[in-house]
């Protein structure tokens, strides 16, 4: 019998009892697989450098990428604002997966909508799909805002957004007045951080108020960051510091919202009165650079305001972060901020030694990487292959002289436009002693036993990481949480067999 | 809060009131109360989404790719076009499997072509063939290649059969070419048809001509197929050893942990056992019009149904094999005993809202009530009409039925009965949750399982119990607010 009711076994335990040890023996009969001898002997060759180079010089095929496509990152900037409901013009199957994707990692409720169109679309063009679609999401849903962008399908047959909206006004599908900004989101260009960078855009365009003379805040994008909780930290921050401040596109409580027994729609933080005022700001300082470019660009050429990227992120980060607003508004940094840099630099000196000299790989979204390289260089730990499927030169070019800035980043390697396959051959190529990327970083972890530092999107497979800041001091503190104990637990792991390995079975570490 | 079906008429009127007209016309059709001797539940399926609402149906690629080619674990499944199709859909559904990730078995990988804008413009065929190269290089030990399409495929005019031909004769396995753009259709459920007739017209077409020596087969009375099972935490095991212990020898698993040698091999069977209908319906019509190979459907979620499975599954074969069934029935009643005793106290009359895919939104039905639990509500993302015909077998009259349900119906239907557990998918869990509802992922198993079988049903009744009774729901609300 395969089931004790006291103790009911699932999947991780049911199948590794005899019965279903046989049933797996008898089924290889029906499978026609290639022998153990032959499958070992390719894998064993898979991590060859005659694999590395065979592999390095594919040109067509893709495998394992890390980036996902633009209307990912334009849905996900859009829930950042008051009442909005992201609608995603082209056919539905894609809204599907971007609302499964991020309640994935998010463990929250997603809403958006699609113009859920079909065959008759891709012919006569998206424009019916699109004025329903607006009428029904706009009497049902009652957004304050609708967030418009595109699938590849809506580009590829060349729906133009600008017009349809306007037709779809004229028309009387929503009213005259009310916002849809839009952004045309081609899947086949750039990557999820380019479709967040079109889309806040494509808000700000829209929303952008008169200027009518400085308001005396300062405007904030955090980007493509899925620690929402580093909107939370940044506010406290800004707040100790008395900086009046906006931050734009603010989805932390869309992606962390209290369970109080009713379920709320919209959770942007960021409200419309906000954005269109962020006009009369003194300037605008942006979190990441590559998911920010256009929307810079804008903020700049439109609204004639200066703009700076700084990334808050490790010791330095942070402090160059707050002496730069310092300089910029004039206010002091409080006492209370050099009590926590203390406690952050403090517990880096605590584990230094464990991380000191830890060979490492890396891969993730751009800024986030170079957020990730400043504190781990800081911690004396040695970048050894950083792989960015998203990337440019300018990129490259950044984290380079970031590299070359430590002594300990001179190994390094910036693998631009390569996938987590790539990653695999240069792991079994070239060992190192931790990998650091989301989830999907498991298979690499399994294939190569380096020990996995969960960080990045998507995480789906552990719990409440993105509840914690990864910016600031704070964030410092938690970097470094994850990624010595991550190193404990594997030495724990290496030394746990008794009266073999765990001569160094430490109590004290 | 029981309602008459009358009252649940009136509720179904209420909720569409917040529609504008037109899509209130369209929506009424998809929403009705089961009467007692109709022979289906009276709704409308099968038809476009209206715009702008929030559904939660996918798309052909997710259907074809996703659903029925994707478990076929040691061929290699290319999401052609953009990235996001692939990405999305990576190592999303957990159809397990056993074999080397990456050496001989493929299912958790992505593999895409990452079209970019100057393959949009100048078509991407040229670099398909090129890749179908490098997966041979990369990959040797894959047995073939399926080419899932996504939107701009189709839309550019790339003749991905016509490469899928010409690789194939080169690299000596098959090339599949699967036409599922995502426009396709008004849901997955065209994907699965479309990846359907690519099994019959790619494989069944050659593979019929192999003959039995050639594929290492030699045929016995008790050959069965196992078809429409997807594996999810090993739902096709968990049945599969029933079908064994009963004398059956399975052939082929189609397409969970199955490989393209069971593929070939399923059409060489005495009868397909189909779990999901939906999604594998064509393929055994086919085989039973071109090989003359019968097929059944069968239930194996919760004890009553598994043991009328099991004996129609007999009926079809000798008195040893009847025997046999009887003795299986009789071997796991004391486990099926243990399970309802100890969960059934805990559960009896919880009332519960379903909200599923292909086979479902019917099957589990008979599995909650085997525990006491009451289905009060249910319906199909993606059902065709004669999926609803088949749910009356399954039905109370009176229960609510909603087809390709809004968010917004959904969870009006919710507030208004208020079930005492959801059963649905990720997209709506934590609306649910958040409206302090018990919830359960039928489409995942919430990373359980398997549910399948015997041993299946008692992580069925183990994880209702623990949705439905976990302190948690009771800290919902503060204190000084409920005071």
């Amino acid at each position: 019998m395969s089931q004790n009711v006291e103790k009911i076994n699932d999947h991780a335990r049911l199948f590794h009892q005899p019965e279903y040890q046989e049933l797996f023996a008898r089924k290889r009969e029906f499978e026609n697989c290639h022998s153990p001898e032959e499958v070992q002997r390719v894998a064993e060759w898979t991590k060859s450098w005659d694999y590395r180079e065979k592999n390095f010089a594919r040109e067509a095929l893709t495998v394992n990428p890390a980036k996902a496509c633009q209307p990912l990152g334009a849905i996900f900037a859009a829930a950042g604002f008051e009442g909005t409901l992201p609608f995603v013009h082209g056919s539905q199957g894609c809204v599907a997966y971007f609302r499964t994707h991020l309640t994935r990692h998010f463990k929250e409720p997603f809403s958006a909508v699609s113009s859920s169109m079909t065959e008759d679309a891709a012919v006569f063009g998206g424009l019916k799909n699109m004025i329903e679609g607006l009428a029904n999401s706009y009497t049902l849903y009652k957004p304050t805002m609708i967030a418009l962008c595109t699938t590849c399908m809506a580009e590829v047959i060349g729906d133009d957004l600008g017009a349809f909206i306007t037709t779809a006004k004229n028309e009387g599908a929503i009213p005259k007045e009310f916002p849809v900004p839009y952004a045309h989101t081609p899947s086949f260009v750039g990557s999820h951080i380019t479709g967040y960078d079109n889309m806040l855009k494509g808000i700000l365009t829209e929303l952008g108020g008169e200027k009518t003379g400085s308001n005396g805040k300062w405007n904030f994008i955090p980007g493509f960051d899925t620690y929402v909780t580093n909107n939370r930290e940044l506010d406290r921050i800004l707040n100790l510091m008395d900086i009046p401040h906006t931050i734009l596109a603010d989805n932390s409580d869309s992606f962390d919202s209290p369970n109080e027994g009713e379920f709320v729609m919209y959770n942007g933080k960021t409200t419309l009165a906000e954005a269109r005022d962020a006009v009369n700001a003194e300037g605008t300082i942006s979190l990441q650079a590559y998911s920010t470019e256009k929307t810079r660009a804008f903020i700049q050429t439109d609204w004639g305001q200066p703009t700076q990227v700084l990334r808050p992120f490790g010791i330095r980060g942070t402090d160059a972060f707050l002496m730069k607003l310092s300089e910029l508004t004039g206010k002091p940094i409080p006492r209370q901020l050099e009590i926590e840099r203390g406690r952050a630099v403090d517990a880096m000196t605590d584990s230094q030694a464990w991380l000191h000299g830890k060979r490492f790989a890396i891969y993730g979204d751009p800024d986030l990487v170079l957020g990730l390289l400043a504190f781990t260089l800081e911690m004396g730990m040695e970048p050894v292959h950083i792989v960015v499927t998203n990337s440019n030169t300018t990129f490259e070019a950044e984290a380079k002289a970031l590299l070359d800035s430590y002594p300990n980043g001179k190994e390094a390697t910036v693998w631009g436009g390569k996938d987590l396959w790539h990653l695999r051959s240069l792991m079994f190529t070239e060992p190192v002693d931790l990998l650091i990327g989301n989830s999907y970083g498991k298979y690499l972890w399994r294939d190569t036993k380096t020990p996995l530092v969960r960080i990045g999107y998507p995480l789906f497979d552990r719990h409440h990481l993105h509840r914690y800041p990864t910016l600031g001091y704070q964030g410092a503190i938690n970097l470094l949480n994850w990624i010595v104990n991550t190193v404990l637990d594997e030495l724990d792991r290496q030394t746990i067999i008794p009266a073999k390995t765990d001569i160094s079975f430490d109590l004290i570490r | 809060m029981t309602y008459t079906q009358d009252e649940k008429r009136q509720i179904i009127k209420e909720v569409l009131e917040a529609y504008p007209e037109k899509s209130r016309k369209k929506r009424e059709k998809h929403l009705n109360v089961t009467e007692e001797g109709k022979s289906d539940c009276g709704v409308k399926s099968n038809i476009k989404s209206v715009p702008g609402v929030m559904t939660t149906r996918g798309c052909a690629y997710a259907g074809a790719k996703g659903v029925v080619w994707g478990p076929v674990k040691d061929m290699i499944h290319l999401s052609h076009g953009p990235v996001g199709c692939g990405y999305y859909s990576w190592s999303g559904r957990r159809n397990y499997y056993i074999g080397t990730t990456g050496v001989d078995t493929f299912g958790t990988m992505q593999f895409t072509s990452d079209f970019q804008e100057r393959d949009i413009v100048f078509g991407g065929d040229k670099k398909l063939a090129k890749l179908i190269d490098e997966l041979e290089t990369l990959f040797p030990l894959s047995q073939g290649v399926t080419i899932e399409s996504e939107c701009p495929i189709g839309l550019i005019g790339d003749d991905i059969e016509a490469v899928a031909k010409k690789k194939s004769k080169q690299i000596g396995k098959p090339v599949v070419p699967v036409r599922c753009e995502g426009f396709r259709g008004v849901s997955q459920s065209l994907g699965h048809h479309i990846a359907n007739d690519t099994v019959r017209d790619w494989v069944f077409s050659k593979s019929e001509k192999i003959p039995n020596e050639e594929l290492g087969f030699t045929p016995s009375p008790y050959d069965v197929s196992v078809i429409g099972d997807y594996n999810i935490g090993g739902d096709a095991w968990s049945s599969r050893i029933l079908l064994e212990e009963i004398g059956l020898r399975v052939i082929s698993q189609f397409s969970g942990d199955g490989t393209l040698h069971e593929v070939m091999l399923s059409h060489r069977a005495k009868i397909n056992l189909i779990h999901c209908y939906r999604s594998m319906n064509y393929l055994c019509r086919h085989m039973e019009e071109k090989y003359g190979i019968p097929w059944l459907e069968y239930n194996f979620f919760g004890p009553t149904e598994i043991a009328r499975s099991l004996r129609e599954i007999a009926s079809r074969f000798d008195e040893t094999i009847q025997a046999k069934a009887e003795e299986v029935i009789a071997k796991y009643q004391p486990q099926t005993d243990a399970v309802i005793a100890k969960y059934r106290p805990r559960l009896e009359g919880k009332r519960v809202m379903l909200m599923v895919g292909g086979l479902r939104p019917r099957h589990v039905i008979p599995a909650f009530r085997d525990l006491g639990m009451e289905v009060i509500g249910t319906g199909y993302e993606f059902g065709h009409g004669d999926d609803y015909q088949r749910t009356t077998h399954y039905t109370d009259p009176g229960t609510l039925i909603y087809d390709d349900v809004t968010a917004y119906e959904f969870e009006e239907f919710a507030r208004k009965l208020k079930p005492d557990l959801i059963a649905a998918g990720i997209k709506e869990k934590y609306v649910f949750q958040k409206m302090a509802l018990p919830f359960r992922q039928m489409h995942s198993w919430d990373y359980s399982g398997p549910y399948h079988g015997y041993d299946g049903f008692a992580i069925f009744a183990r994880d209702m119990d623990l949705a439905l009774n976990s302190p948690t729901w009771g800290l919902v609300n503060a204190p000084w607010k409920t005071a």
